[in-house]
């Protein structure tokens, strides 16, 4: 239906088999040992993290909200990302679903110790805002030259 | 609104949509959350489908289903491992089955930062008048 990128794909299934192997080992009625930070499952928003060499990527789908609104901040390697998003019903209509989230929220993101705070940004496009931190060059895998 | 347009509408979890869900079974689809509400011209569906652009949006009735679907597409570096997700598809997808006073053929969508947004319109001679009582 759509033009397939591989890459996209063996990541979201990289994603999924993460996310099958820690139901396995924890059930997934909540893992005894959850980050403490960690929110429950269905929060609101979703957030998804991604290393590689260079940086993290953290991906918080958050739709429909004002740029404006959002406040993405960083402490050491904890990101925090708060907002406030309102899905009000019109007045003088029926109403048959809400299952929309309402309200204010917030949620603090363990990244590793290299995550370097200096060095963030974050863009939101389609409702999904995409932030890069950068990893402390020391921790990058390096490449000795042979003499 | 009359009772009975509220039953037919009531969006349920069709047998359309399971037919389709076994057809690609192989692949998690995810459920995007709507808000659904109806007033005197017609119902507003809006639904969450965050990293949806709108040309990876379909919304397509057959057969008085209407069924929305979308695939996520976010920027992603080469190399990259997952590290967490709450997100484990890059697809949306969602069927409701339609009643007999909406007019499909008016059906108007918008998308913005992942919100879609569907109205559907009553046919005209469902939407309500207004009746001029004349005094004698």
């Amino acid at each position: 239906m759509w033009g397939m990128n591989l890459l996209e794909s063996d990541l979201f299934s990289e994603f999924d088999r993460m996310r099958r192997e820690m139901d396995q080992i924890f059930g997934a009625g909540g893992t005894p040992a959850a980050g403490i930070r960690s929110a429950a499952a269905g929060a609101f928003p979703p957030v998804n993290v991604g290393a590689s060499p260079e940086r993290f990527d953290v991906y918080v789908f958050a739709p429909g909200m004002d740029p404006g609104s959002l406040d993405v901040s960083m402490q050491n390697h904890l990101l925090t990302v708060a907002g406030q998003r309102s899905a009000e019903t019109p007045e003088g209509v029926q109403s048959y679903r809400r299952e929309r989230f309402d309200g204010e929220f917030r949620r603090v993101i363990t990244l590793p110790e290299d995550a370097d705070p200096d060095r963030v940004e974050a863009r939101y496009q389609d409702g999904v805002v995409h932030i890069q931190v950068q990893r402390r060059e020391s921790s990058r895998p390096r490449r000795i030259e042979v003499h | 609104m009359s009772q009975q347009a509220q039953q037919q509408m009531s969006p349920r979890e069709e047998r359309g949509m399971q037919q389709q869900q076994a057809a690609r079974s192989r692949e998690w689809v995810m459920q995007p959350p709507v808000d659904i509400h109806e007033n005197g011209t017609g119902i507003t569906l809006v639904a969450d489908m965050p990293g949806v652009s709108k040309d990876r949006l379909e919304v397509e009735v057959e057969n008085d289903v209407l069924t929305i679907e979308g695939e996520v597409s976010i920027p992603m570096p080469e190399e990259m491992k997952a590290l967490y997700a709450d997100l484990r598809s890059k697809r949306y997808r969602r069927s409701f089955t339609l009643s007999r006073e909406l007019d499909l053929d008016q059906i108007r969508a918008t998308m913005k930062d992942g919100v879609l947004t569907l109205h559907i319109p009553k046919r005209a001679e469902f939407q309500p008048r207004r009746i001029q009582v004349n005094v004698n």
